[in-house]
């Protein structure tokens, strides 16, 4: 039993993580076989992003800003007129780690701006700002499903709407005793633009639906379950696959050029 | 502009806060003009403040089935969900439609970071003491996980956190996966529970209240935080009688992360997408139950954009001086606390407010008023300037 399928033209991608910086450069090393694009130690350089809120700006924030800029760009989208989906598993596991830790030594030392920022959809909420940006914004989280959570909802927000729209998935890596409690995490940020099929500027076809069907067994960390994705995009190869949704639930994908 | 949406019905639904279990509990304090704030006794560091706590989750530990996932955001949601039957109504509507086609999408701010929050009291060498080792606990899809196994629904699963907007928006997420014919039917939910995080943090912020909120007051002096549960079904056909989800408005301010655009922009567009979606204009609005947590900025904002927007007839109030700001179930809260309103015909009144802010239009219901309630809009807005603006109406058939 399924749902059913979602298909929307494929704008443009955005990606960071600490090697690679872009999705030109992510893909380059995704065609030369690497299993995931790199790691390194890096800041991204979120230059949609004030010069201040860019040296302030949690780690989410800045890695998510910046591949939701390049997506846009890509899709060559006004960032200003897309509703988006944000979509993490952990949200900002450094802001946890840190609020929680100070309540435990003195609950009054809480600073208010960890506070504001710990918020879900912090990147969200900076995203807009930065980008004058006043419509729809989601931000979701369902555990190792989060992207295919995410993914869904910009695809039934792109057919019901019949608008393009944004999807940025992101983590970072883990911290503190809450990162030693959770799976393994990576740093990485990964964007799409979506749009109602059949418009003249679409770089490829994707096609989406629900289904029941076991899914591969979530790998950690949680990122690497999109390595296929990933890989047929970079080779622009037309791929069908199952990402991860939830406890015996899958969402399949069919990608075409 | 979106184009109008066919109405959504729905066919059960219940909330659970510091005003008791189920709708009745609701209906009475509502009636009684009876707040459920009281004197904090929630934190173990001294905090002045009035809080909305449910009472007895301390002595409600889940079934042996589901201990790994205890917390007290998973205690909320089950006793909520035992109350007015909705796990049997949920149940039974997932053997009409089967499970794969019933979605679950549950709103929270915080799901159970007091778990984490108790984690980080007890460290032992420096890791979760073993009570406390589940991962699911630590992480925001923590009431998604826990239920979707309870309910069983095998359709999409997400947890919506956009902080005090998160439940409002479960039902326009709801509304799409059905109109997109990925489910035929929905159960929607929201559930946050007090914690140190949002009393200390919010409270940091300068924005919470010595004594209990005064929405809309010209001498209020913050919010209130409470909890809540609070569950709704939603399916495409229903008998006439069940209330209909008629529309909503999503939005951003782009303005600021803890603070609203100072012209109400962000609510504006999303009261423009409600009114679009749903068909209504604003004369055809009867009953708003308004966010009014009492900061300073947020009752001036709104209260200025109601004034504006809205003709003299239309009633409106803010229902956080019963139930405190239960911030991520908020939305679903306020969104049964205003079936009920239009269910019983009555408008609740704007609990401990006397003097209005001089921005307050003559929308504002002090005190509760026989109306006949058939459009009513509830507001939702959330740190990130995120807006969302649910249209409810009492038939089906308009």
């Amino acid at each position: 039993m399924s749902g059913n399928w979602l298909e929307v033209d494929l704008r443009g991608i955005g990606w960071w993580s600490p090697a690679a910086p872009d999705w030109p450069s992510a893909a380059a090393l995704l065609q030369e076989g690497a299993a995931w694009p790199g790691e390194g130690a890096a800041r991204p350089a979120a230059h949609v992003l004030s010069p201040n809120e860019r040296r302030r700006a949690p780690e989410p924030v800045r890695i998510a800003c910046e591949a939701a800029a390049q997506a846009c760009e890509a899709a060559g989208c006004a960032p200003g007129e897309l509703p988006s989906v944000f979509t993490s598993i952990h949200g900002d596991l450094g802001i946890t780690d840190a609020m929680c830790a100070a309540l435990a030594m003195d609950p009054a030392t809480l600073s208010p701006t960890k506070f504001h920022n710990s918020v879900h959809n912090a990147p969200a909420g900076y995203w807009t700002m930065a980008t004058g940006c006043r419509e729809a914004s989601t931000s979701v989280s369902a555990w190792q499903g989060s992207f295919a959570a995410g993914l869904l909802e910009t695809l039934v927000q792109c057919r019901a709407e019949a608008r393009a729209t944004l999807l940025v998935s992101y983590d970072i890596a883990n911290v503190g005793a809450l990162g030693a409690a959770l799976p393994e995490s990576r740093a990485y940020a990964f964007a799409l633009v979506v749009a109602p099929s059949g418009g003249r500027r679409a770089s490829g076809r994707l096609r989406a639906r629900h289904v029941t069907a076991p899914a591969p067994a979530p790998k950690a960390p949680a990122a690497t379950s999109l390595q296929p994705l990933l890989r047929a995009l970079a080779t622009r190869t037309p791929a069908c696959l199952r990402l991860p949704a939830g406890p015996g639930t899958a969402l399949e994908l069919e990608l075409a050029a | 502009m979106p184009s109008r949406i066919p109405a959504l019905a729905i066919t059960a639904f219940t909330a659970t806060s510091a005003l008791g279990r189920g709708r009745a509990a609701h209906l009475e304090a509502l009636r009684l003009e009876r707040s459920g704030l009281r004197d904090n006794d929630f934190t173990s560091t001294p905090l002045p403040c009035a809080i909305g706590r449910v009472d007895s989750l301390e002595q409600a530990p889940l079934p042996a089935g589901w201990s790994t996932q205890d917390c007290r955001n998973n205690r909320l949601a089950w006793l909520g969900l035992q109350a007015d039957g909705f796990l049997h109504a949920a149940r039974s509507a997932i053997e009409r439609h089967v499970a794969e086609r019933v979605a679950l999408v549950v709103g929270t701010s915080t799901a159970s970071i007091g778990a984490t929050e108790d984690a980080y009291a007890r460290l032992e060498d420096g890791r979760f003491p073993s009570r406390l080792a589940n991962p699911q606990l630590h992480t925001p899809h923590s009431p998604g996980l826990f239920l979707q196994q309870v309910f069983g629904t095998r359709g999409p699963c997400l947890t919506v956190a956009t902080a005090c907007s998160s439940s409002a928006k479960v039902f326009a997420k709801a509304e799409r996966l059905i109109r997109t014919g990925v489910a035929d039917a929905a159960i929607v939910a929201g559930v946050d529970t007090l914690c140190g995080s949002v009393l200390f943090g919010f409270n940091a912020l300068e924005l919470v209240a010595p004594e209990p909120c005064r929405p809309f007051d010209a001498a209020r002096r913050g919010i209130s935080i409470g909890e809540a549960a609070g569950f709704a079904l939603l399916e495409r056909d229903a008998d006439a009688d069940a209330p209909r989800l008629l529309g909503y408005g999503e939005s951003c301010d782009a303005w600021h992360m803890s603070t609203p655009h100072p012209e109400g922009l962000g609510a504006r567009r999303a009261l423009a997408d409600a009114f679009a979606r749903s068909g209504r204009e604003p004369g055809d609005v009867d009953y708003i139950n308004l966010h009014g947590t009492a900061t300073a900025k947020n009752d001036e904002v709104e209260a200025a954009v109601v004034a504006e927007v809205f003709p003299a007839r239309t009633r409106a109030s803010s229902t956080k001086g019963w139930t405190g700001h239960t911030l991520g179930a908020a939305g679903i809260l306020e969104a049964v606390l205003t079936l009920l309103a239009m269910e019983q015909g009555l408008v609740p009144g704007t609990l401990n407010t006397t003097r209005p802010d001089p921005a307050c239009g003559p929308q504002l219901a002090l005190h509760n008023e026989a109306r006949t309630i058939r459009t009513a809009f509830s507001h939702s807005f959330g740190f990130g300037g995120n807006n969302c603006i649910l249209v409810f109406g009492s038939e089906g058939a308009r």
